[in-house]
């Protein structure tokens, strides 16, 4: 790792006074970045530690209206009794990503900013229809996930918060790398109060993306068995060493069908 | 430079230290605690696995100085004495162990694993929970034995105390 400065922000607003010099990054659970400047991947002058910061802890659930703060572990996602009653899906989504140990340290923040087309939470923002809220302004998630490691934070701005209405139903189900762990297929659906969305980690090449073919056909039945024969097509998907644009074609479908019969559980 | 001061197996200790200095690396260069060890540096493995602020995390993949303030425990600090952990003890007595080098993260990640599962583990919960530490040796079969022998002593002893 080059030489970094490390600094501790107490609020979020001292944190976006730091971030203004150069070449200085927001740390949050550092289980991307701190990997990344010790292959020298990323190496940033300064280092700002957004860990202590209470303002950027915690689940609210209220009624059906739930916010996640930026700094909350995926641990204690998982983990949540209120967010587990009223949205089960996003607290076994958080359930999976990576193992005990990084989830005790790796934040929802962190993973949203980052966009790591293989990440598991951009999918849930995306088929929840959620919020992203940062120490400027609230963008949707539709906007908000623009490309590979691409987002529409700009310089020195902070996520804040994410949130959404809980949905009637949803499930997540992924296709994990053996090695890796990280999804090569994830999808997350959502039957709500405007529809069914359907969105796919792990495949785009654009990053998170949501799949009109699967969003029409769940419209009309929410079953595994509407899904079952729908065939996505292969045009923009990633195809790599770990699997082929087909072959995750035809995870997503294999996978939206198993993340439709969590759903209905 | 950074001024780092936090309570490590029950002891305060302080340091000046470069701002990119890891926390595993403080612990054993530092402080010379070897026992947590550096697999892969790549947040794979699990050697370095150890207790910040009461839960497991892995120390190759955390900066000394985030951990300032906080109060960590290794694998030093789980034995009184000369009496072992339940969980060490278990791990002797079952042979949870061939080589020993990712002995030191499996027996942290038990510890937490067995903490955070009060209602007690069964086989498949102890496999799953190890998805975060390796052993090369493969031996995970006497090592998934020690973890259940060692929660249900520390059930008991629970219970006894209670």
């Amino acid at each position: 790792m080059y030489p970094v400065n490390y600094h501790r922000a107490a609020s979020v607003a001292e944190a976006v006074n730091l971030l203004a010099s150069e070449d200085a990054k927001a740390l949050s659970g550092g289980m991307t970045l701190i990997p990344a400047m010790k292959t020298r991947l990323a190496a940033p002058s300064d280092l700002v530690d957004l860990g202590h910061i209470a303002d950027l802890k915690g689940i609210t659930v209220s009624g059906s209206e739930i916010t996640i703060g930026a700094a909350t572990t995926h641990a204690e996602v998982a983990g949540n009794a209120a967010l587990k009653q009223a949205a089960p899906a996003v607290a076994h989504l958080a359930s999976l990503i990576g193992d005990p140990h990084v989830r005790h340290k790796g934040t929802i923040g962190g993973s949203v900013a980052n966009n790591d087309p293989a990440a598991d939470y951009p999918a849930a923002l995306l088929a929840l229809g959620a919020t992203i809220v940062t120490n400027k302004r609230s963008v949707a998630a539709e906007d908000f996930f623009t490309g590979l490691f691409e987002t529409a934070l700009e310089d020195a701005e902070i996520i804040t918060s994410v949130s959404f209405t809980a949905p009637e139903r949803a499930g997540y189900e992924k296709f994990r790398n053996p090695a890796s762990r990280y999804a090569i297929v994830g999808v997350f659906v959502a039957k709500g109060a405007d529809g069914v969305r359907v969105a796919v980690a792990g495949a785009g090449d654009e990053g998170v993306f949501r799949s009109s073919e699967l969003e029409s056909a769940l419209s009309g039945s929410f079953t595994p068995d509407a899904v079952a024969g729908v065939k996505v097509p292969a045009d923009n998907l990633m195809s790599d060493m770990h699997a082929s644009a087909e072959y995750r074609a035809s995870l997503i479908t294999v996978m939206a069908k198993r993340a439709v019969a969590r759903a209905n559980s | 430079m950074s001024d780092v001061s936090m309570t490590v197996n029950g002891k305060r200790v302080s340091a000046a230290v470069e701002d990119r200095t890891l926390l595993v690396h403080f612990l054993r260069e530092n402080l010379g605690l070897t026992g947590t060890h550096v697999g892969c540096d790549t947040s794979q493995c699990g050697a370095c696995v150890v207790h910040v602020d009461g839960k497991a995390v892995k120390s190759c993949t955390m900066i000394a100085a985030q951990a300032s303030g906080s109060t960590i425990v290794t694998i030093e600090g789980l034995a009184e004495g000369a009496d072992l952990h339940p969980v060490q003890a278990a791990f002797k007595q079952h042979h949870g162990l061939q080589c020993g080098f990712c002995t030191p993260g499996m027996i942290m990640a038990a510890t937490d694993m067995i903490a955070r599962h009060p209602e007690g583990l069964d086989e498949a919960t102890v496999r799953h929970e190890l998805e975060g530490n390796i052993c090369r040796c493969t031996g995970y079969h006497n090592i998934v034995k020690a973890i259940l022998a060692a929660s249900e002593t520390m059930s008991k002893g629970a219970a006894k105390a209670a």
